[in-house]
């Protein structure tokens, strides 16, 4: 069974959401739309206060840069666009809209009939990037890069192998696993069209042995259609985290590795899109959709029922609570995304956005974190580290303000994964830290880039 | 005693050699170095903090010398010798030290437990650092006192700790020397270095918050909510508002304290100012004036 060839951890499972079909959320009283939803330059807002807004009507278009445009996923009237409280726990720029039934834009394609390669006719590689961009599509698996960008390899570089990240290794999320149980002939349409945009031959869709009936389901489609899907392979993969990272991903897959920063995935010949990403793609092509709706689970050991919405962009934290059941009384922590990458939050208030995975309501035993106690030199987190870095010496540097070090020891390799933190025996905050120096290293890179250029 | 005779021989005549070889090696790569800098380093204070913005003392020395022969030492100041050692070093290089005002860290930030109350918890590492980048912290205020002490940490000279009933920092006047560590240590800028004032005596506002009013007074209930009452009733221009803070330019001020009976939010203080015994004197003139 293919994987991952350097460190990863097994956490937990609890897919407890796993057997619910996706249902949709209902609409909410009052949407927020953070100009912030993606890496890279915030939007900016183009409409003002008192605006009439229907469902995919434009909000904000995209800013100077790496951007992309925001839609709403609503209608009725903008009431204000002014800084609002976000997942980030700070205020930023946001537009809020109080809904008034639900109009929808006319060029959108609301029905549910399969579009296949065949129905779109010759349409070109560029008209498929470009409606991507368009539709303002990122990144969905939390990473929140303009896919757009991605789709465009930069010159002397060429796509072998489009690999769809259908791994969902974060324990409790299951928004990805449904929707290909679901959805399966669009995300392969999907496919082709990305194939068709880079005009690479191949694709494969990576999904973890833990969810058989997704892997079996896409196997035998893609045996049916053999004739209409070509190129493209299901591969199972063991179950070990962080499959999901990119470059874990590409490694199990096709067996290469992706060197340290600033090369990317495109440098050996790969480009990895979510699968969520790809149902996006397709209704963004096919339908002329943008990007206003996603599946998120809301899960929790103590939730009533453990969900899988299809929430409009917008919609409060707090509703999709109330859906799923309403907020446990034992509630310790609220956590947006998965347990190991996602962050807690601050208010039920934020709003869900282009890369909210899932709503994980943590047991207050549960969201203890243990005792710090001092380094036994293990080394386990040195095992665990899928990018191969040593997080305790990272840490140690960190303390000791030694940028130089941490820079030495490629600390801008780290993925986040918070393996390091999750295997520690003695509870030590190790990612804690080395975001620290990640963020630091990174800006002094960017000084002394942004100097040479200068000097020349 | 052949073989002794040749044995000290061949030694001393290595020795003789390698003594020549090192002779003229020192003399040819001799370093000279500007002999008035080891002067002006050895009456600096050796705390090597790096305040002055320089690696350490040494490096402010050279700094100074090389700055001497321009013509000028303007713009350098050991903040942990203050006056009696720029002049020293004045003296040293033939120089007039510009008279400079002592300063001091002043901690813009009065949010304490009861005044900011907490809506959650942070269990990670203990630093602000961390702490700031998980969003506004434990408090709803983005811009306020963390209170993990990464500027008690920075601090070489014992001068700031952790007030464990407040969670805020105080900072010790007699050890602070303004070298500027905590500043730098603090993610959110909330320690200034601020000029000391006569006898020592400042009004500040004791907020870093941003916001507009509305939130902040949800935040906390002594943040300055730019209501501009402190703008209108200085009369010397020294209080700007400027992204909804309130700041009083402390060359400016007259430490007349008008400002802080005016703030609604008591977010401005003052320091070091005797008890007010003839308070109600005080005001009372000053209406009539007005009137």
């Amino acid at each position: 069974m293919k994987t991952f060839h350097i460190g990863g951890v097994h956490p937990a499972e609890n897919k407890l959401s796993a057997a619910e079909p996706i249902r949709v959320a209902g609409l909410p009283k009052q949407a927020v739309f953070s100009m912030f939803q993606h890496i890279g330059a915030p939007a900016v807002p183009v409409v003002k206060k008192g605006d009439e807004v229907k469902v995919g009507t434009l909000l904000g278009e995209a800013g100077k840069g790496l951007s992309v445009p925001v839609f709403s996923s609503v209608s009725g009237k903008v009431s204000k666009v002014d800084a609002v409280l976000d997942s980030s726990g700070t205020r930023r720029m946001a537009v809020v809209v109080d809904v008034e039934g639900d109009e929808w834009e006319e060029r959108i394609d609301r029905s549910d009939k399969l579009v296949t390669m065949k129905d779109l006719g010759g349409i070109t590689a560029e008209e498929v990037v470009n409606r991507i961009k368009a539709a303002g599509i990122v990144g969905m698996g939390g990473a929140t890069f303009p896919t757009g960008v991605k789709l465009m390899p930069p010159p002397g570089t060429k796509a072998e192998a489009i690999i769809v990240n259908a791994v969902e290794c974060e324990p409790y999320l299951t928004a990805d696993h449904r929707l290909m149980l679901e959805k399966p002939e669009q995300i392969l349409v999907g496919i082709q069209l990305i194939k068709h945009a880079v005009n690479c031959p191949k694709a494969y869709i990576g999904i973890e042995m833990n969810k058989p009936d997704a892997i079996k389901l896409l196997t035998n489609l893609l045996k049916e259609k053999a004739a209409q899907y070509p190129g493209i392979e299901v591969v199972p993969l063991k179950v070990k985290y962080p499959q999901g990272g990119e470059k874990q991903l590409i490694d199990a897959v096709i067996g290469r590795q992706v060197p340290a920063p600033p090369a990317l995935p495109i440098n050996v010949g790969a480009i990895v899109q979510n699968v969520g990403t790809v149902y996006a793609i397709y209704e963004a092509v096919t339908k002329n959709k943008p990007l206003i709706e996603r599946i998120i689970t809301v899960t929790g050991k103590s939730v009533k029922q453990p969900s899988n919405f299809l929430a409009r962009i917008g919609t409060s934290m707090q509703q999709l609570i109330d859906e799923a059941g309403g907020l446990p009384e034992d509630t310790g922590k609220i956590i947006g995304g998965g347990p190991m990458m996602g962050r807690a939050l601050m208010s039920l208030e934020v709003p869900v956005t282009k890369g909210s995975s899932g709503l994980l309501l943590m047991t207050e035993k549960e969201s203890r974190r243990g005792e710090v106690s001092p380094c036994i030199r293990c080394a386990k987190c040195v095992s665990a580290c899928p990018m191969g870095l040593e997080p305790y010496l990272l840490a140690s540097y960190t303390r000791l303000k030694d940028w130089d070090g941490c820079e030495k020891n490629d600390v801008t390799s780290c993925i986040e994964c918070g393996s390091c933190a999750f295997t520690c025996p003695s509870n030590r905050p190790l990612l804690d830290n080395i975001r620290v120096a990640k963020q630091t290293v990174m800006g002094i890179i960017k000084a002394r880039h942004m100097e040479s250029i200068a000097k020349k | 005693m052949n073989v002794i005779l040749i044995a000290v021989i061949v030694l001393g005549s290595i020795g003789l050699v390698a003594a020549l070889i090192l002779f003229l090696a020192a003399k040819k790569f001799a370093v000279h170095e500007d002999e008035r800098i080891g002067q002006v380093a050895e009456v600096l204070p050796q705390a090597n903090c790096g305040g002055c913005g320089f690696p350490g003392c040494s490096g402010f020395a050279g700094a100074c010398v090389k700055a001497a022969d321009k013509g000028s030492l303007d713009g350098l100041l050991c903040p942990v010798g203050g006056q009696p050692v720029m002049e020293k070093v004045a003296d040293i290089l033939g120089m007039k030290a510009e008279a400079s005002a002592p300063k001091v860290a002043v901690v813009r930030c009065n949010g304490t437990c009861e005044s900011r109350p907490r809506i959650a918890e942070f269990d990670g590492a203990q630093s602000c650092r961390v702490q700031n980048m998980l969003g506004s912290g434990e408090t709803a205020c983005a811009f306020g006192c963390l209170g993990c002490g990464d500027c008690v940490a920075a601090c070489q000279f014992d001068a700031i700790h952790m007030n464990p009933e407040t969670g805020l920092p105080e900072v010790d006047e007699e050890k602070c020397t303004a070298c500027g560590a905590c500043s730098k240590a603090c993610p959110r800028g909330v320690i200034e270095i601020r000029l000391k004032g006569l006898k020592n005596r400042r009004v500040v506002v004791l907020c870093n918050n941003k916001d507009k009013g509305a939130q902040t007074r949800k935040a906390c209930s002594v943040g300055c909510i730019a209501c501009q009452k402190c703008v209108k009733v200085c009369k010397f221009e020294a209080i700007t508002v400027d992204a909804n803070l309130a700041y009083i330019d402390a060359e400016k001020c007259k430490l007349c304290r008008k400002c802080e009976e005016e703030c609604p939010q008591n977010a401005i203080h003052a320091f070091n100012f005797p008890p007010r015994k003839p308070k109600v004197e005080n005001v009372e003139p000053a209406k009539e004036q007005e009137a």
